[in-house]
């Protein structure tokens, strides 16, 4: 069979296979199916006529064809496409578009089939005659509308008996249906190099790879898996992807862009809670509304500084309470995106243009986050003179809680309380301070609908808003009085818990495979694409809270102990027609390693990595060109100088108007937003970043010197010496072309550095090997230059 | 052919070159040093997102440069004339126009009225206004497309700008750059598509306005450098020579396209392209900033070595700003001919709420010359037809005095987003034209008021691109440059050919 693919299977992995899928069916497909897979979760469904029609796939996007004019925004002639219940209610005419059941007597079909051009619908395109006859046969049919699969409840499949593992269960089930035989699994320095990267986002040593390699033990997988959950380095790798979802930064941002010296705090208390396997239902309480848990901890209030990542803008004219309602905005945009995927920022104008959300539905998620007061104080390890600082603090304070309050009306007022602001952000850096955030208790704040969310225009003729979820999502169990934010919290966790699950399920999925199971990782809602495999996504999700009891370790072993994680990365030439973007998991995925993760490693291997957890962020020199972005010249902390030069990635103060251009050029988000899933790009200037800049340069040099100082055979001196130099930045053992190629390059070099010992002293840098000829280490710096930039050593394979 | 003895060049001859084989060969053949051949994606699914892209139709502009004039220049000292302004100078002004205005510092119940002590002229066939702060720019009169009826939504300096360079007041959004990097992609390979070029201080705004957004991170502005190499990371470590860079290039390819024989990855593919791209951005980008064969001619009309103008002292305390600024400008027109698409020019310091009169003759001395030379010489080389050239700022200054509290004396104005005045030349737009108009004190416009967005569409327009069709998904949602839940229009009175502009 031309199609045939030569892969050699692990004994165990074979077993795996065979225990799950009916070999028969294996091949009995395998020769049949050589199409095109369509996209959409089900990659095996017919197209026969009377096939029952799939509502999400056939019908929502002809619909969609319709919303731009009859959606969330406009209802031209009273109609709105976005749920059924719109659909078939009376428009302007007073009687409804579509009767189910009845095609022939809908207005809908009579419209977009009109031969009259004045009446037909849409005015520019009209559909096509399949996409009039799907409708026609969708509305006879009873014009079902099934809830979107991401806000169904979790549907949780028994596995079949004899099943070893879930995960492989449900994506070899896919596999064979299509035909598609999955890749061998990977080499162990492929699967080590593999863990260490996506667990801790650190390289594995030498030695550690020789052992994990020799090591015959049925567990060695599962213990080295093991170590490396229970290494601090973990939380470092996933705190920074959690950071990325809570916009985390080190400054306000706008124009004036004050550095906050208390931010590194959230972000050490995530480290921390992640190392401690937090569970992720706790994890959300405490940073929703960890200042109202009874018997809260003063982590718990740390926690709140999720929402202090909202920029504050102390721009000299800025109305502070607009300022206010749009920090107030920017909170439930993230929670929308950070744990529903769905993107509710439009609603704070209008109607959400593609979703079934109000934008009523939007203030009442509004009215959660109104009542939030500012505040700060020792949270731990107060100095000895704490109460005077609190008191000099509160002054200030009360000066500007009675200015705030007279500002929302007296438009005077601004000026002075933008500027005690400013000094307060000054006031809490000196003092020593940590902020975070309180629920007003007296005089709170109400809250009503902005006419086109401009907050001076409140509708206060429709009533206060109470606060909800929108009724998109699962309803919130009554309360008595109007529900807290905590009330809000606890209802993401339990009644809206299949959505935070799912979401949470798919994001971890991504950072261990590069893509997610549903692609629009960000935004589930009916635009996104249904998810690749759909059981396997509710699976998970379920067993995420039920079994795993929302234990995100537990959820990372679960996948990277399954044989799909540990396939082989390679890609197979014969897949490029059927599945070229291994949508179906065939193998697993090739990722260019993230920002930080790449100086981490340079560093690691460079010997030059200093690895402290957590502290005061660190600023590693950036060029002066890039630090006057900045308005105000007020550069920050200074330029750290010693071992702070070379701490990991995650520890680099984020001033948001003067990012470090090593950070931005490889993909990190710039606090802006939350952003759950990082581009991946590949371009020149990276190139020009990894060769020149001086991080990496030094690291270049700091690996040469630690070459230069092994103990090698001298009878194969280069060569064993280039040997461990590529098992040390890839991972494994060297092939004979590496070695030659290199071997080349460093005779090159010896060559023009014994003509130019003056160069030679120049490149080697402050990293000298002791004892060495300047024209030998400058050489090995060429080497070692290399070997950092080359495509393997920056990719988790 | 694992023996140690076989040379690695006889590796590469003997082994089975593949597809990335070819890409490699090919790429090699090239140049290579900052010619007009680059290399094609032979193997692999990756296309360059930078590479060259149809426009929706035929495009009147090729490439903009975009002067960001971020604080805000006072445009009734530059641009609009208003004789009855002065009269009432000092006096109170009608209630109903201040009602439910907003503010960024003036106090509303005892600001008045502020004529300008600036002299206006008409100028050229067109008769266009000019103060006499400008000059040069004045003789450009007919090849100035000047709208006077600009307004936008935001009266705060970050949000203003993130308005007029990304559509809409928030972060994370792209760029107009980014946007027509994205829609065109670049001419030139060896640069970026889309180039930043500063002067003194920097914008309250920062990197934030020429970020990508959602769009791919090779649609990022790249801040080109005032001093030393213009693009970060360009020179080689001190001690390496470009033979032993060139050398490394040639191992690392090597060691790339033996591993992609391995894992077939276009990633690593396209990794080795953009090595040699780096490689030859290394050769052309320092000819770019080498100004040694610009005639001496050249080198005085953009004022490269004025010195600093010493009355009104610049805010910024920066030195050489002249100096920088006359460079930018034929920096600006040196990237135009080498196919970059995009160039934002920022100068940060018009922010005048005091010491307005020495704050305007400063900074406009600063740019009247440079942005009057680098017009005349676009025409002379035949390339304005096809270059944009736009003056624009976040928003305008108030006609009222700046009386902020704390303030001895009314030197300065205020914040005004209601009508300010912006410009265009070349590119396509309808030379020697003044579109809209504002009423008699400048408050408002009278007729012809021109949107932001309004105003973004059109100069998508000129690129040949439809505002409403170069969209990008994020979030499940068609975004454009031109904010999706607001009808933008292309203002066929600002184009001088209107074909498309329906």
């Amino acid at each position: 069979m031309s199609g045939r693919i030569e892969i050699e299977m692990s004994r165990r992995f074979l077993r795996g296979v065979y225990a799950l899928v009916a070999i028969g069916a294996l091949v009995g497909t395998h020769a049949t199916t050589r199409g095109e897979i369509p996209d959409g979760a089900s990659l095996t469904e017919g197209h026969a006529r009377d096939a029952p029609i799939d509502f999400q796939r056939e019908i929502r996007p002809v619909l969609e064809k319709c919303s731009s004019c009859h959606g969330g925004v406009k209802k031209t002639a009273g109609l709105s496409v976005l749920s059924r219940e719109l659909l078939m209610a009376d428009t302007d005419a007073d009687e409804p578009s579509v009767i189910p059941g009845d095609a022939a007597g809908s207005e809908l079909i009579r419209r977009v089939s009109s031969s009259d051009v004045d009446e037909r619908m849409p005015p520019d395109e009209p559909l096509s005659q399949s996409e009039v006859q799907l409708l026609r046969r969708w509305i006879d049919a009873g014009a079902s509308w099934p809830e979107h699969w991401a806000y169904r409840p979790l549907v949780r499949n028994a596995l079949p008996a004899g099943t070893t593992h879930p995960i492989d269960y449900f994506v070899l089930s896919q596999l064979s249906q299509a035909g598609v035989w999955p890749s061998p699994k990977a080499d162990r320095p492929t699967l080590i190099r593999r863990l260490f990267l996506d667990l801790t986002g650190l390289l594995p040593s030498t030695r550690e790879v020789a052992a994990f390699v020799r090591d015959r033990s049925p567990t060695a997988y599962d213990d080295l898996v093991n170590g490396l959950l229970g290494s601090e380095h973990y939380g470092e790798r996933w705190a920074r992807h959690w950071l990325d979802e809570a916009r985390y930064a080190d400054s306000e941002g706008y124009e004036k862009d004050s550095v906050k010296s208390d931010a590194y705090h959230f972000r050490d208390w995530v480290i921390r809670a992640i190392n401690e396997d937090m569970p992720f239902d706790e994890f959300t309480k405490k940073q929703i509304a960890g200042d109202l848990l009874p018997d809260r901890t003063s982590d718990d209030l740390l926690a709140t500084k999720f929402h202090l990542q909202a920029q504050f803008n102390l721009e000299g004219g800025v109305d502070s309470e607009e300022d206010r309602t749009k920090r107030v905005i920017d909170r439930i945009n993230t929670v929308g995106t950070v744990w529903l995927a769905t993107t509710i920022g439009c609603c704070q104008c209008h109607d959400h243009p593609y979703d079934p959300i109000a934008q009523g539905d939007y203030y009442a998620l509004y009215a959660f986050f109104n009542n939030f007061d500012l505040a700060a104080d020792f949270l731990d390890d107060p100095p000895e003179d704490a109460e005077q600082k609190r008191q000099q603090r509160m002054k200030h304070w009360n000066v500007i809680a009675d200015l705030s309050r007279r500002q929302v009306t007296d438009k005077n007022l601004s000026f002075e309380l933008q500027g005690k602001l400013t000094n307060l952000r000054t006031l809490d850096n000196k003092l020593g301070v940590t902020r975070f955030l309180l629920e007003r208790t007296s005089d709170r704040r109400k809250t009503y609908v902005f006419r086109r969310g401009d907050f001076l225009q409140p509708l206060v003729a429709e009533g206060e808003v109470a606060p909800g979820p929108p009724r998109l999502w699962p309803p919130m169990k009554p309360t008595s009085g109007h529900a807290s934010r905590l009330d809000f919290a606890n209802w993401l966790t339990a009644e809206a818990a299949p959505i935070v699950a799912r979401v949470r399920v798919n994001r971890v999925w991504m950072h261990l495979f590069g893509r997610p199971l549903a692609a629009q990782t960000i935004d589930f809602g009916s635009r996104g694409e249904l998810p690749s495999h759909p059981e396997l996504l509710d699976w998970l999700a379920d067993w995420f809270i039920h079994e795993a009891g929302w234990s995100r370790k537990e959820l990372i072993r679960m996948i990277v102990s399954s044989e799909i994680y540990r396939q082989s990365s390679d890609t197979r030439l014969d897949m490029a027609q059927i599945d070229a973007d291994n949508r179906l998991l065939w193998r697993q995925n090739r990722l260019r390693v993230d920002a930080e993760i790449l100086r981490d490693i340079c560093l690691d291997v460079s010997g030059l990595l200093y690895r402290e957890i957590g502290g005061p962020s660190v600023r590693p020199p950036i060029p002066t060109h890039v630090a006057k972005q900045s308005f105000v010249s007020n550069p920050g902390p200074p330029v750290s100088e010693g071992k702070d030069r070379y701490r990991r990635g995650v520890y680099t103060l984020c001033r948001r108007t003067a990012i470090d251009p090593n950070l931005l050029t490889f993909d990190c988000p710039d606090a802006s937003a939350a952003t759950p899933r990082r581009e991946r790009s590949n371009n020149a200037l990276q190139a020009l970043a990894t060769l020149q800049n001086e991080v990496f340069l030094e690291a270049a040099q700091g690996f040469a010197k630690r070459l230069l100082g092994l103990d090698v055979d001298l009878e194969q001196i280069d060569r064993d010496r280039l040997g461990l130099a590529i098992q040390m930045a890839l991972s494994r053992k060297p092939e004979v072309f590496e070695v030659l190629t290199l071997a080349d390059l460093l005779a090159d070099s010896r060559s023009f550095y014994r003509r130019h010992p003056e160069e030679a002293v120049r490149l080697v840098g402050p990293h000298v090997a002791e004892g060495v000829d300047p024209a030998e280490n400058a050489s090995w710096v060429v080497v070692a230059r290399t070997i950092l930039n080359l495509d393997e050593f920056i990719t988790r394979q | 052919m694992n023996t140690m003895q076989q040379s690695r060049r006889e590796f590469l001859t003997t082994s089975t070159g593949g597809l990335g084989g070819m890409a490699l060969t090919a790429m090699l053949a090239g140049d290579g040093f900052g010619g007009e051949t680059t290399p094609r994606r032979v193997a692999g699914q990756v296309l360059n997102p930078l590479a060259a892209r149809e426009a929706h139709f035929a495009p009147k502009a090729k490439s903009c440069i975009f002067f960001f004039m971020a604080g805000a220049p006072s445009q009734f000292d530059l641009f609009d004339y208003k004789p009855e302004l002065n009269k009432l100078h000092g006096q109170k002004m009608p209630e109903s126009l201040t009602e439910g205005v907003r503010f960024a510092f003036l106090q509303k119940d005892s600001a008045t009225l502020m004529g300008s002590p600036r002299k206006f002229r008409q100028h050229g066939e067109s008769g266009m206004w000019f103060s006499d702060a400008l000059p040069h720019i004045a003789t450009c009169a007919d090849d100035i497309c000047m709208i006077k009826s600009m307004h936008t939504d935001q009266f705060n300096h970050h949000p203003g700008q993130l308005f007029m360079q990304c559509g809409q007041p928030n972060f994370g959004l792209p760029s107009m750059g980014s946007w027509v990097s994205y829609g065109l992609g670049t001419e030139n390979e060896n640069m970026p598509s889309y180039v930043v070029l500063t002067s003194g201080r920097g914008s309250s705004g920062g990197a934030t306005l020429w970020a990508n957004g959602f769009l791919s991170s090779v649609h990022a502005g790249v801040l080109l450098r005032n001093e030393g190499p213009p693009i970060l990371n360009l020179e080689n470590p001190s001690g390496m020579p470009t033979s032993l860079q060139r050398k490394t290039l040639d191992a690392l390819a090597e060691l790339n396209q033996h591993r992609y024989r391995q894992v077939h990855d276009p990633e690593i593919d396209s990794r080795i392209s953009n090595y040699e791209l780096a490689f030859r951005m290394q050769a052309a980008a320092p000819e770019l900033t080498d100004l040694s064969r610009e005639t001496a001619e050249t080198l005085k009309a953009y004022g490269v070595d004025r010195k600093d103008f010493e009355a009104g002292k610049d805010r910024s305390g920066s030195n050489n700003q002249f100096s920088s600024f006359g460079t930018n400008c034929l920096m600006a027109r040196r990237l135009v001919e080498r196919g970059v698409r995009f160039i934002n020019i920022i100068f940060a310091s018009w922010d005048h709420h005091s010491g307005l009169d020495e704050g305007v003759r400063y900074n406009a001395t600063m740019a009247d010359q440079p942005i009057a030379a680098l017009i005349n010489d676009l025409k002379q080389r035949g390339l304005l037809d096809e270059t944009l050239v736009v003056w624009a700022s976040e928003f305008g200054r108030t006609p009222l005095g700046e009386n902020r509290p704390g303030y001895e004396t009314v030197t300065g104005r205020d914040h005004h987003p209601n009508a300010f005045t912006v410009f265009m030349a070349g590119g396509g737009c309808k030379a020697g034209t003044v579109h809209g108009e504002t009423d008699e004190i400048g408050w408002n416009p009278l007729r012809d008021p021109v949107h932001v967005n309004d105003f973004h569409a059109t100069l998508l327009h000129l690129f040949g691109l439809d505002h409403r069709k170069l969209t990008y998904r994020h979030q499940g949602v068609d975004h454009r440059l031109t904010n999706i839940t607001r009808e933008s229009h292309v203002i066929p009175a600002l184009l001088a050919d209107q074909t498309h502009a329906g």
